[in-house]
Formats: C-alpha cells, structure tokens, sequence
C-alpha cells in the first residue's frame, strides 16, 4: 500500500466550450517528487490552478492527506489551501515581490506564522519578548534558505534586480519557507540554461531528502522530469495518456506521439528507427 | 404612469448629455489607461465656449437660429477639441509611460486649472441665457390634466446624441483612425512597430473626446439654459460614474452608464428626494461593482497565474 | 507639429534658435486659439438678467505674448539643463550622501517642529499654519497606508476624515464628553466605515476602486449635506467645546490652566497647547506606522502591493488584509479629522469636498509613495505653498493646480521615491522606485 499525499479524481475543467481538463484522475505519493507532463497546451497549469484554487474545478475531487487529516482542496478557497492545507507553489512566470528584497520575500512567506506570533499585530506593535523571537527565528529560518540556494550574499538586493536563474530558486525558497506539506513547481525550469538546471535538480532532491516535502511538478523540459522524478504523468489534450516511473514514460510509443505531435504508428517506427 | 413616461423622456434626456461626456472617459482609458480627470471640466469649457459664440452670432445680426446652432456648434467642438490636444500635449504625454498614479495627479491639477481659469476668465457667476428653442409637442394628455410632453430642445438633444454616436461608431469600426485606435487599445508597442502613428492617435483621442465633451456642454446650455465654472466637476463625475458602471473602456457601455445614471437620476428626484439623487445614483455604481466588478459591459479581467 | 518638435529635442549643443523661434510661435498661436473666445471675450450677467459681453483684446494679447516668452524661455532651460527625459543615475556616493542627509534631515525637521511654538510664539498666523501643515501630515501618513504601503487607490479618503470630525463634533456638542474621550471613538468610528468602504472594494481593482472611493467619499458628504436633523446640514456644527488639558481647562477662568499656574492667561496658551497635542498624534501615527511595517501585517501589504496572486499563493488572506490596511488609514483620517474640528470649533461639509482627497492623495505622491519623510515634507511644500499664494486669492488654485502638474511631470515617483526594505541581514539598502510596484488595485 503505497503512501498517497494527493489524490486527484475525475478532475473535469470547462472554460466556456472548451475541456482543458478531462476526467483526469491521478496520486502523489508522499517524500516523492511526482511530475505532470505533456506538450503545451495540454492542460498541465489548469490542474495545477485546479490544485491551488486559483480555479474552481468543473467536476472532480482532489484530496489531500497529510498529519492525519483530509482535506477536499476543490472546496477551500484561494489562500486557505496554502495556509491551512499547506500547499504551497511557484509560478510559471515568476511572481516574486520585486520591490522588496530577497529576505523580505522569504519573510512575507512566514506570514501566518509570525501573525500568530505577533497576537495579530497587538502585542507585535509593542515589541513583546515572545515575537521578537519569532522573528528572530523566522530570519534564521529565511537565512538558512538564502544560504541554500546560495544567495545569502544578496539577502538584501530587491528581488527584482536578481538575475533569472536565482530568481527561479528564491520562488522555490519563498514557497518552503510556508513549510509545506505538497510542493507544486510550475515549470520550474524554464528559461533556465543547462548549469542552472542542474542545480535545480539538485535543489529539489535536496528537498526531499532534507524535509520530506512531496513535490509536484510540471515541467516541458524533460531532461529534468526524467532526472528527478519518482512518478510520471503524462497529460495530452487535457487527457492522461500514460503514467509510471521516468524508464516506463521514456518508452511510451503514445506518449513519443504526443510530443512529436505524429501518431502512435510513426512514432512506434522512430523509436525502432533510433534503436 | 404619464408622470412615470414624462420622468422617462427627462431622464433619456439627461442620460444623452452624461453618455456624450462618458465617451470621453471611456475612449481616454480605453487607450491611455488613465482617468481624464480634466474631462468634465472640458465639458464646462465645450458650455462657455458655446454661450460666447452664441452670444457673439446674435449680435452680429444673425437671425437664423438653424444656422447659428450649427455654427455654435462648430466652433465649440474646434475649440474644445484643442483645449483637449493642449491638455494632452502639456500634461498627460510627459507622464506617458510613467507610474500610473503620476498622469493621475496631473490630470486632478489640470482640472483644477481649468476650473479656476473659467472662473478668473469669466466671472463665478452664473451665466444665464434666455431660451433659444422653444416649443414641443404633447404626446398624451390625461384626464386630470396632466400633459406628458417632449420640448423641442429635447429632441434636439436625442437626436444629435444618436447622430454623433452613429458617425463615433462608424469612425472606430471603419475608419483607419478607428483601427489605429483599437490597436493601440490593445498593444501600443506592438500597434507603433506595425506603423501606427501611436502619438498622433492618443492626441486624436482627445481631440474626438473633447469635441463630443463640447457638443455635450453645447447641450446642457440650450437644455438648461445656464452655465457657470464649476459645472464640469459634477458633471464630470457623474459622467465618469456612468463610464465605469457601463463598463469603462466600452463604447456601448459609456452611453448605456449615461443613460442609466440619468434615469435613476430623474427617476429618484421624481418619486423620493432631489436631495438624495446622487446618493442614489453613487450607490447603484457601487451595488452594481460588487456583482460585476467590470461593469455592465466591461470584459471581465481575467486573471492569468 | 508641435508633437514632432519636441520629440525630436535632442540634446544638441548649441542653441537652435530657429527651432526655438518656431515652436514659440505654433505656442503662441495654439494660446491665441485657445484664449481666444475665453480671455478675449468676457461674459456677465447684467442687472436685468441679460447677458451682455465686452471684448479684452489687451488681455489676450498680453496672454498669447505670455506664451510666447514662456515658450522660448522653457526651450532655453531645458536647453541648459539638459533633456528631461534622460534617467539620471546617481552615483554611489551621491547616494549615499543623500541617505546621510536624510537621517540628519529626520532629527532636525523634529527639532524644529517641537520649537515652533517656542519661536513663533507671538505669530498667531504661524501657528495656526503649523496645525494645519500637521494635520494634514497626519491626513498624508494616514493614506499612505493605504495607497502607499498597500497600493490601494483612495479617492475617497476625505470621508475618513470627515466621519471623524463629525463624530467628535456630535459626540462633544450631544453628549458633552470631553476631548480624549471623543478622540478615540472618533478613530474607532472612522476605522469602522474604512470596513465598511473595504466590503464593497475587495473585489475591485484599479478604477473601479478609484471610482467607488470617490462615489462613497461624495456619498458622506452628500448625507452629511442633507441629513440636517443630525449634521445641522449646511449650516454645520458650532460651538465645539475645546480641549482641555486632562480636565483643566484653558480658559480665563479660576480653574483654568493659567490661574492653576499663576500665569497671566493668553489665548495663545490653546493655541500651543493645540499644536503640541496634533503634533503629538502625528508622532503616535509616525510610530505606529513605521511599526506596522515591520510587523508581519506591514509585510504583507506591501506584499499585496507588488503582487497580490503570490500573496494568495502564499496563504495570506488577502480580505483582512486589504480591510485592515484600509481601517487603519481610515482611523487616522478619523483622528486628523477630530483635531481640524477642535481647532476650527465649528464643522461643516464644504471642509470635506473632493479637493481635500486630491490634495492629500497629491501629499502622499509627491512625497513618495510609502515614505513617512517625504509625505511630511509634501505636506508642507503644499500647504504652505498654498499659503504663501493667499494674496493671489482667485488666482491661488489656478497657481496651485499648475504646480501639481509640474510637480508631477518633475518628479513622477515623488520627492523620495526608493523604497527602505524592513528588515536586512548585513546592509540596510534602499530600492530603488523603479523596482517597487504600486500596486494594481
């Protein structure tokens, strides 16, 4: 019996007359890093919204499981997913707070947090002992995070005048800082080039091995799907077509055909072709 | 109920004059992005300029009232239509590509100019005249006496109101000024790396805007017979008001907000309190914004994560 | 024409004099257009009610001459200084200069402030300008918050302060209570209708904000105008008791403070017992505000500043948020509002019309957005600005409006624009206004 953290069922998404999602039911599993995939188009960032509530799903239900709790995401709305279900995510283009700096961001992040600490701003306002040590302990916890993903140097340059490549990595940061049960990484490597995309795989396997977080990711670039990810689900037209470990995809004729855009019988003759 | 169809004919009256004035705003934001607050008071200038020229027409012996309306006309809208260039020139296309609250700002201190430059110029009085079109038609007669009646004036207004709107909509549809508006609507960058003179249409914006602003204050004055400086503000707002409820950046919207802000307008000063009609009229913008954030007509923003 | 000449104004050397010459005269003929019906021609009235109307063909002249010279002269400075356009970057150092003298700027503005009243102590008019720059520093830290901090657009702020006044002033005269007792319910009452303007703007963004601002702010001062049973209506209302210090009050009499102290009494003792208590409430706002940033709350409106999905994302609830940016401007609206009515004694709606929100939303971004310095600097660059023209009376906001224009064409960002981050490891470094977004609601 395999250990769930996210079940996605029957998730059907309408804009309009359109189906970008449809019928697609498919599990997390909980300390892996499970990927979706599929070509552009394919409905990858619905689900993902579906997921995080920025988009109340047509049909469907998708539970999360985790310290002993369920809860039906499809019925939390936008801010609570990540507060109390503890979901956190990135964003296909960046979304960080450019005009404030790096640690401010990783601070923003631990928002609820220090809130509680703070008394909800009461006893904050005059500087009581107990949340001087919260924040004491939430700039260490941003410090240790800056130090992570290398950019302790720059903790104080606004967010906006970092490079892309540490931009995409302070994003990830900024999200484990709401200390998260699921992870969900939009793209998170694109626009990056081959160096930077190694330390991204490097930064999520550390991750997992680190904090345990399960991580979702949707990614085009397969190099890092195929390197990183314990679980495959490959997504087509708003359809799953296939599922399973990174050796099965790669072998997949249906999937080859989604992303060569051909059908299953040319597709079927390339691999054998390459082979 | 023929106190209720009278209250209807005022009401599609007022609602003409706020919905000329609301192109204004709607064609400036549709563009630019930005709120024309100087736009009512072009409005109150498109009123003076109106009652000078008139003023002038007549005593230079001018009889023919069909002939000295057209002229007023003319003049008004030529005049305010440079008032709107100049204001665009001067202070709007500095803070073109600025911060969004700059051009804001700078709009609020033109308005404030152009208030206290009519009132400095012209005198805080209220300039009255006497009626210049006079006469209507009684449409249906009760039998206690009371007469539902549309004047002459008011016909005049309606009409004009849908002639200009017809010869607007056939401009934006087919005309290539109309094409080059919508393009910079929708991308400027992209509409000037395809040729579109992207200056000159933002100036032609104005100038159309304050030409239909002047025909708007022309109105005002034969309808109510009277301008004074700080006419442009309420107007103005009103005018605005009727922008966003329709759905700011909608054609169809701004004359749709006018008319629906004048009826409720006339409407509650018929049957409640004259007091109150701007109360009344704030508040259904505010109820209606709470169930469509964009307006009645405005393209719902979508949000792209 | 004139379009395409100044566009082109490269930033050659050497005086074109031809071009120059060229745009002075298209100018020149724009303004004789322009004036042309509306200066040349001057409409009144007469005592019969007909209207009749003189030409002023001097005055026209003298204006499109006006023009004419200012054109050249505006060519000719921007000539000398170089293009308006061209972003300037400052180098380190200057920056640094520039900080250094912002902290020494702080101390001494404070310094100064606190012996106003010792200096001008004779100058009554003085006085009574320094209450009046301070509220409205009070009304400026107060939208901040608002549209500074949280970038929501405010064109209704004027309501705020008007609830506040109104309050203190129906509390006091109704029921008697004394000053620190109406002052906080007056603050609490504001803060609540900032709640209540926050239910229906949640959901909004950009104009629509702007828009339903300015209609509620018009919506208060209307039902303030006409709801006379309760607000006296236009007439307002008078005979607001003064403060009182803790219970003594300052009058002639016996108990009064003066007789308590054995001084010889001095209606200027209310005058700069009044300057101390505003410039004490400004201080707390000041205090608080510069708290609030750097609380957890704080954070997370400039969050919703910059990017309100990525707050969303990040479990912040982005409803209280906004509502509590919004209640707690409103409530030092609400405070300014009580102390313009103890100084003035008597309230009515003309004091709380639309120009009031443009002034204190021009106080706010001409100071810089989100800086606590540069809105109390704005504040006093544009009340006493407006001030010093009082002999111009109906030419004042004509001058005043200009300035706004060029204030703004000048400095878009503001007199301080970078932003100062709230929290830093190693290096407290301020970001620069190019970064810092301002906000889409």
């Amino acid at each position: 019996m395999t250990d769930i953290i996210l079940s996605v069922e029957n998730l059907t998404m309408r804009f309009g007359g359109i189906v970008a999602v449809n019928d697609l039911s498919f599990t997390a599993e909980r300390g892996k890093i499970s990927a979706l995939i599929g070509p552009n188009g394919a409905g990858k960032t619905t689900v993902f919204n579906c997921i995080t509530g920025f988009y109340k799903p047509t049909s469907g239900t998708i539970r999360l499981r985790h310290t002993e709790q369920e809860w039906q995401l499809e019925r939390l709305n936008d801010f609570r997913i990540a507060k109390v279900a503890k979901v956190a995510r990135t964003f296909q283009n960046i979304r960080l707070f450019p005009g404030m700096t790096a640690l401010e961001n990783l601070m923003v992040a631990q928002h609820n947090a220090l809130m509680r600490a703070s008394g909800y701003t009461f006893l904050g306002l005059f500087g009581v002992p107990s949340y001087r040590a919260a924040e004491k302990a939430a700039i260490d916890l941003a410090r240790d995070w800056l130090d992570r993903i290398g950019l302790l140097a720059r903790a104080d340059d606004a967010a906006g005048n970092l490079p892309y490549g540490d931009q995409r990595r302070l994003e990830i940061a900024r999200a484990m800082c709401t200390l998260p049960a699921l992870l969900c990484l939009d793209e998170p490597a694109a626009g990056l080039n081959a160096r930077e995309s190694g330390e991204l795989n490097e930064l999520l396997l550390r991750i997992r091995a680190d904090y345990g977080t399960s991580i979702l990711l949707i990614e085009h670039d397969m190099s890092v799907v195929m390197e990183v990810s314990d679980h495959i689900t490959v997504l087509d037209y708003g359809v799953k077509i296939a599922e399973g470990t990174p050796r099965q995809i790669r072998d997949d004729p249906k999937v080859i055909a989604a992303y060569l855009g051909a059908d299953e019988d040319e597709a079927i003759a390339v691999m054998e072709g390459e082979t | 109920m023929d106190y209720l169809a009278q209250q209807l004919i005022n009401g599609l009256v007022l609602g003409s004059i706020y919905g000329l004035i609301a192109i204004g705003y709607t064609m400036v934001y549709g563009i630019v992005g930005m709120i024309n607050f100087a736009h009512g008071d072009i409005f109150m200038i498109g009123g003076f300029i109106a009652l000078i020229t008139f003023l002038i027409l007549v005593s230079i012996g001018l009889t023919a009232i069909p002939l000295i309306l057209l002229l007023v006309l003319l003049v008004s809208m030529a005049l305010t239509a440079l008032y709107g260039w100049t204001i665009e020139r001067i202070a709007y296309r500095p803070l073109r590509h600025s911060f969004r609250l700059a051009p804001m700002l700078s709009a609020i201190g033109m308005s404030f100019v152009l208030t206290n430059f009519s009132q400095v110029a012209q005198g805080a009085r209220v300039k009255p005249v006497p009626p210049i079109i006079t006469g209507g038609y009684t449409l249906h007669e009760s039998a206690d006496g009371f007469a539902v009646r549309i004047s002459n004036i008011q016909i005049i207004v309606v009409i004009t109101t849908v002639v200009l709107l017809a010869l607007f909509t056939y401009l934006v549809a087919r005309t290539r000024l109309g094409r080059d508006m919508r393009a910079c609507e929708q991308d400027q960058k992209m509409a000037s790396l395809l040729g579109v003179d992207v200056d000159r249409t933002i100036s032609m914006t104005f100038v159309i805007g304050a030409a239909l602003a002047a025909v708007a204050g022309m109105m005002y004055l034969l309808y109510y017979g009277l301008v004074d400086f700080f006419m442009g503000f309420v107007a103005g707002i009103k005018a605005f008001t009727a922008a966003v409820l329709g759905g700011i950046g909608s054609l169809p919207g701004a004359m749709l907000g006018g008319l629906l802000i004048g009826l409720i307008e006339t409407l509650w000063s018929a049957y409640f309190s004259t007091e109150y009609k701007d109360v009344a009229a704030f508040s259904i913008l505010i109820v209606v914004l709470i169930f469509m954030p964009t307006g009645l007509l405005g393209r719902p923003e979508v949000e792209k994560v | 024409m004139v379009a395409a000449a100044s566009t082109s104004s490269k930033p050659t050397r050497g005086v074109d004099a031809a071009f120059i010459v060229k745009k002075a005269v298209i100018s020149a003929l724009v303004a004789l257009v322009l004036f042309s019906l509306m200066i040349g021609v001057r409409t009144e009235a007469g005592s019969d009610g007909q209207l009749t109307y003189w030409t002023r063909f001097g005055d026209l002249a003298a204006m499109v001459a006006t023009v004419f010279v200012g054109s050249i002269v505006i060519e000719l400075l921007r000539h000398w200084w170089g293009p308006v356009e061209t972003v300037r970057v400052v180098p380190p150092s200057a920056t640094k200069a520039l900080s250094f003298a912002g902290r020494a700027l702080v101390p001494v503005l404070l310094i100064f402030t606190f012996l106003v009243p010792v200096i001008f102590y004779n100058e009554r008019y003085i006085l009574d300008l320094g209450i009046l720059v301070l509220t409205y520093v009070m009304l400026g830290w107060g939208l901040n918050i608002v549209v500074g901090l949280a970038g929501l657009l405010d064109l209704g702020y004027v309501a705020f302060y008007a609830v506040g006044a109104y309050s203190y002033a129906l509390l006091a005269t109704t029921f008697g209570w004394s000053f620190w007792m109406c002052l906080p319910l007056a603050g609490i009452l504001a803060a609540f209708f900032g709640i209540l303007l926050g239910f229906p703007v949640l959901r909004l963004r950009g104009d629509y904000l702007a828009i339903v601002t300015l209609a509620f702010g018009e919506i208060i001062r209307l039902v303030l105008l006409n709801w006379q049973s309760l607000t006296g209506g236009p007439n307002g209302v008078s005979g607001i008791p003064r403060p009182t210090m803790f219970g003594i009050p300052l009058t002639p009499g016996d108990d009064g403070l003066a007789a308590l102290l054995g001084i010889e009494f001095s209606p200027t003792h209310r005058i700069v017992f009044l300057f101390y208590l505003i410039f004490g409430l400004a201080l707390i706002t000041n205090w608080a505000t510069i708290r609030l940033r750097r609380l957890p709350i704080g954070r997370a409106w400039e969050a919703l500043r910059e990017d309100e999905v990525a707050c969303r994302a990040l479990g912040i609830n982005t409803t209280t948020t906004k509502l509590t940016a919004f209640a707690i401007g409103a409530m030092f609206g609400g405070f300014a509002g009580a102390c313009f009515v103890t100084r003035q004694g008597f309230i009515s709606p003309e004091s709380f019309t639309f120009h009031e929100s443009a002034l204190v939303l021009a106080i706010v971004v001409l100071g810089g957005m989100g800086s606590q310095l540069g809105v109390a600097l704005a504040a006093l660059a544009l009340i006493g600005g407006f001030e010093l023209f009082r002999g111009l009376e109906q030419f004042r906001m004509l001058v005043f409006g200009m300035a706004m224009v060029l204030l703004m064409i000048w400095r878009p960002r503001g007199l301080i624009g970078h932003r100062a981050p709230t929290v830093f490891l190693e290096r407290n470094q301020a970001i620069s206004s190019d970064l810092v977004k301002e906000g889409a609601g």
